[in-house]
């Protein structure tokens, strides 16, 4: 075909202004982007936290677990430790919740350093609306049970839902949600329990617990 | 080209040949983003913004784009632009880009846009091909509205929730109307309901036009 360089001229051409527009496209607005997403990101962490006080920035000392680890979950688990005057006052575990009714849920347990629960709050899900997004807490009140909460208050064997034989409700017409969450709230108090010190004071760059 | 063509132009984007109504055509972001009128309202103006820069851009490199090589060119213009939407959507609408997700990015799939390019563009002057894309992109968007509209109030109780992630301030709850919805109306079938009675009503009022028209 005699065209054919021709044809190649234009779109070398073509694909060169385009890349050239959306190279500095992503050049103006990178900065704005990495600033939306960090401030994204702490605004989603601090409702966990119940109103606690705390220095500087959530996602500062945070700690990566890899799997395999004993916490929910098969992904990796991301805890922000969170200080107060120094000393640190609280870690939030963003685990995955297995056996949603649609999927995963990522969840996102507050836990003080005495082992009350500061807030939980729901990070991801594909639940049903109108019935498994009743985890949100911009549909309904039911995380807030967990408010305060602790493995003492009430004991471990409580940390089910009621129909369940636990202390906690359920969501109207779905306990399949529920379940899940409520499970991987109680493993991550477990864990927290079992492994508080090492939590709260290891340095963010060591690699496993 | 007359102010009476260019009115022409609009009427055509936005009821007679109008994109989803008429051509059913961009329908997997209409159905899937349209659960509230903000949704809908955000993904129309973006795709309205998409279709107008690549009719544009499209008329004005025809002269130099050779048949052969010009559907890879749309591609390349389209996917280009889109690319630049979601960046800009990311850095000053970020709430919007939460709620509307992978559906900003999948605008370049709308078959609606390569559409426009090739029946339209391609074979028009710059100025009615501007047109063209800010009637058809009108009439998008004022549908995807319109079913946002219509299931946010059914399927929710309530309308213009989450104003804030388009215009900045604090989180506003819209109005609610009732409290709660019929569900089904936020669920996919929902999606498929409102766009049938959508469509039924344009045809009905069509044929009663027709209708007077021939009396
Ligand atoms: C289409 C559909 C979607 C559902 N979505 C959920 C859901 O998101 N979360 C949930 O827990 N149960 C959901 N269910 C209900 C569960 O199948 C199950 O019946 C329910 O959780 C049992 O709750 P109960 O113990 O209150 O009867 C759904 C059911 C159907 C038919």
């Amino acid at each position: 075909m005699p065209g054919i360089t021709i044809r190649g001229i234009t779109l070398a051409t073509i694909a060169a202004i385009c890349a050239t527009l959306v190279a500095a496209t992503n050049h103006l607005t990178a900065a704005r982007i990495a600033a939306n997403e960090q401030a994204w990101l702490e605004k989603s962490l601090e409702p966990a936290l119940g109103g606690l006080d705390y220095d500087g920035s959530i996602t500062a000392a945070k700690l990566v677990l890899e799997p395999p680890h004993d916490l929910p979950g098969d992904d990796a688990v991301i805890i922000y430790r969170v200080y107060s005057g120094g000393a640190p006052a609280a870690a939030l575990f963003a685990v995955t919740a297995k056996g949603g009714y649609a999927g995963p849920i990522r969840v996102l347990v507050g836990i003080g350093a005495a082992g009350t629960i500061t807030g939980v709050r729901i990070l991801e899900h594909r639940e049903t609306p109108g019935l498994g997004d009743g985890i949100e807490a911009s549909r309904s009140d039911w995380v807030h049970q967990f408010d305060s909460r602790s493995l003492g208050d009430p004991p471990v064997a409580g940390w089910h839902l009621q129909v369940d034989g636990g202390e906690f409700d359920q969501l109207t017409g779905a306990s399949v949600t529920p379940r899940a969450v409520i499970k991987a709230i109680r493993e991550t108090l477990l864990y927290f329990d079992a492994h508080r010190e090492k939590i709260l004071t290891m340095p963010a760059t060591a690699e496993a617990l | 080209m007359t102010p009476g063509h260019f009115i022409d132009r609009l009427q055509t984007g936005l009821w007679r040949e109008n994109p989803g109504l008429v051509q059913l055509l961009g329908l997997c972001p209409l159905l899937a983003v349209t659960t509230t009128f903000v949704n809908g309202l955000g993904l129309g103006v973006a795709t309205l913004v998409v279709l107008t820069c690549s009719n544009v851009l499209v008329s004005a490199t025809r002269r130099w784009i050779l048949a052969e090589i010009r559907v890879p060119i749309y591609v390349l213009i389209i996917a280009s632009l889109v690319t630049c939407t979601e960046l800009i959507i990311k850095a000053w609408f970020p709430a919007l880009d939460r709620s509307l997700g992978i559906f900003i990015p999948l605008i370049v799939t709308n078959c609606a846009i390569v559409a426009r390019a090739e029946l339209f563009a391609s074979r028009n002057g710059i100025a009615p091909s501007f047109f063209d894309g800010l009637g058809m992109g009108a009439g998008f968007a004022l549908l995807l509205m319109a079913i946002g509209f219509f299931r946010e109030l059914v399927g929710k109780g309530s309308l213009f929730a989450d104003f804030h992630m388009l215009f900045g301030g604090k989180t506003l709850a819209g109005l609610v109307v009732v409290d709660g919805g019929w569900l089904l109306a936020v669920l996919p079938p929902g999606a498929f309901f409102s766009l049938a009675l959508a469509v039924a009503l344009k045809n009905y009022l069509d044929g009663k036009r027709d209708a007077a028209g021939r009396t």
